[in-house]
């Protein structure tokens, strides 16, 4: 996980639950496929024009909902360089960590970013830029074992270094 | 004064207490990253949908301890697909060739009603699900939560998991429910009136006189629901009750876990039941709720009673209560399931099913069933459905056209007959 991550900002709102993030009708098609429609039932031009490294900036609540793992390795496999939310459903967040994917609680961040701003996170400080715009903000740091874990690149990693190791 | 068996110097509540003991410490605080030890690890079909690809890829060949690890398949039974068959004969070899003992396969039905049945949910225990309702098990004063796959695979392979020990807050519930009003109601009611984040990463303690009153399984529905105001945990504390009903499952004395009397409260909400009306969840967010009386008009054209949440026999006995001599509403369909093969058993052994099938109803096999939506009973676009189950959001149920209600078990019955949301009391 590189520690700064830019990339251009994707807007959403409050409430982005797992069943819009990866609909359940796609959920039985591979992953490489499934990415293809993420986020569609409310954004359909996102999984078509998203870039790697780009950044999501949601409300409050995103990733509420079942406990599917295919929410976040979805955003993975678009590259998604972070997301960034007012606050997130629990089992996102831990699935966010254990797949390596940096994310920021950021209680001011919808309110600073446009959609295509381009944006600065530093994922170790929890402070993200507006680079257009040019605003700091702080976020919620993440605690050193969640850290650690996103550095490996997500759960699996660590097991298979403690694997090795034991 | 100090209590004698007590270690720590601070009073803890369930999820603090549960939280040190299975990390090895005296006491562990609110906000505090721990690694715990787990007591039961349970996966459904997860296993096949990316747990044992993630252990296999991690190079790990069998699971820590076969003894606390438990699966099932309960969200596609039978198989609807060739894909869904396939992924289920890998989850019959995954079994195997991971060592697991404890498997019961397809025909129990959902997995938490089965976890509890079997005796796997213990007061204090700490149980780790590749599902999001995990919680379920605090009814029985179990710290049950989801995770996810790659996190399950961790878990399998090492027996142990990093957790931030929430704060606990506490609803403290009075007042006498009306008749046909449901714990359902009640939490539809708290997640309403405090919305769907009101327990965020928090665990939560239901109590006071109201909630001392209810049933374990009416618990259980509370509980179940928790995960959707966003609770890690969801407890109701051990009582003469739980006990009872855990020593008739497991035929073994119970040990109880008790909060301290000086444990520590992020906040306590006051919930006072007196005169609640039948609670509806409007689509698609499950703290759209309104009172019965508020909703206006919905025609319906489709019934579900059962899942996780309210599947157990106090459900299908409440709504059998209200069906018996009466059919359902000729444009809807009723769909029955039981929330697991016991619940089946002694739904037939009393006679429910009969009042069902003379009311037209369709009696599913113990599963999932309809509400996660792959699966049997799916909404064709533009249909409405009113259902006993845990989530209403967008496409939950089939169609994204199409929209789910939450409701009791009653005012899916009294519904179902009526052919539009209607408020079940005129059937007391």
């Amino acid at each position: 996980m590189a520690t700064l991550i830019r990339g251009k900002i994707w807007k959403f709102g409050d409430k982005i639950d797992t069943d819009v993030i990866t609909p359940t009708k796609y959920l039985s098609l591979p992953l490489q496929e499934m990415k293809d429609h993420t986020l569609e039932p409310i954004n359909p031009r996102f999984a078509r024009e998203v870039r790697p490294g780009d950044i999501i900036v949601a409300g409050r609540n995103f990733g509420c909902g079942s406990s599917r793992e295919t929410a976040v390795t979805a955003l993975k496999a678009l590259k998604i360089g972070a997301v960034i939310a007012e606050s997130f459903a629990r089992i996102f967040f831990r699935n966010s960590i254990a797949q390596g994917l940096p994310i920021l609680t950021c209680l001011q961040a919808p309110q600073y970013f446009e959609e295509g701003d381009e944006a600065e996170l530093d994922v170790k400080q929890a402070t993200v830029k507006n680079v257009s715009q040019g605003n700091l903000i702080q976020g919620i740091p993440l605690a050193q074992d969640m850290l650690d874990i996103l550095e490996k690149g997500g759960i699996l990693s660590l097991l298979k270094e403690k694997i090795k190791g034991s | 004064m100090k209590d004698p068996e007590r270690s720590s110097t601070m009073g803890m509540t369930l999820a603090e207490k549960i939280l040190a003991r299975a990390s090895g410490r005296d006491e562990v605080k609110p906000g505090e990253f721990i690694t715990a030890e787990i007591d039961i690890a349970m996966c459904h079909e997860g296993l096949g949908m990316g747990v044992s690809a993630d252990l296999r890829g991690a190079g790990v060949k069998k699971v820590w301890n076969a003894k606390k690890v438990v699966c099932l398949l309960d969200h596609y039974v039978p198989a609807p697909t060739v894909k869904t068959a396939e992924m289920h004969k890998q989850i019959r070899k995954d079994i195997k060739d991971f060592g697991i003992e404890q498997y019961y396969g397809e025909s129990e039905g959902v997995c938490h009603q089965v976890l509890v049945e079997k005796g796997h949910v213990l007061p204090g225990r700490l149980i780790v699900g590749t599902d999001s309702h995990t919680p379920t098990y605090g009814a029985l004063g179990a710290a049950g939560t989801g995770i996810g796959f790659a996190e399950m695979a961790y878990v399998l392979a090492r027996g142990e998991l990093w957790f931030r020990v929430p704060e606990t807050i506490k609803f403290e519930i009075s007042g006498a429910l009306s008749p046909l009003v449901m714990s359902k109601d009640v939490i539809l009611y708290i997640a309403g009136k405090y919305t769907g984040e009101v327990a965020q990463y928090k665990a939560i303690e239901f109590t006071g006189p109201t909630a001392e009153k209810l049933s374990v399984a009416s618990r259980m529905t509370m509980s179940n629901m928790s995960t959707e105001i966003g609770a890690k945990f969801g407890f109701f504390e051990p009582d003469e009750k739980t006990i009872a009903y855990l020593k008739e499952i497991t035929g073994q004395p119970i040990t109880p876990i008790k909060t301290d009397a000086d444990a520590v409260y992020e906040q306590t909400y006051r919930v006072d039941v007196t005169g609640l009306e039948p609670q509806i969840a409007i689509p698609y967010s499950v703290d759209n709720v309104k009172s019965i009386s508020e909703v206006g008009k919905v025609v319906i054209n489709q019934a579900v009673l059962g899942s996780c949440t309210n599947g157990r026999l106090e459900d299908l006995q409440m709504a059998a209560d209200i069906l018996e001599g009466r059919v359902v509403h000729p444009d809807v369909r009723l769909l029955v399931v039981p929330a697991s093969k016991t619940v089946y058993k002694r739904a037939l052994e009393s006679g429910l099913l009969n009042i069902f099938l003379d009311a037209n109803a369709i009696i599913c096999n113990p599963s999932c069933g309809p509400c996660f939506g792959q699966h049997m009973g799916q909404l064709a676009a533009g249909e409405t459905c009113v259902a006993s189950i845990n989530r209403n959001f967008k496409g939950r149920m089939g169609s994204e056209e199409a929209k789910v209600y939450l409701a009791s078990p009653a005012t899916v019955a009294a519904s179902a007959i009526e052919g539009k949301i209607v408020d079940p009391r005129r059937y007391a």
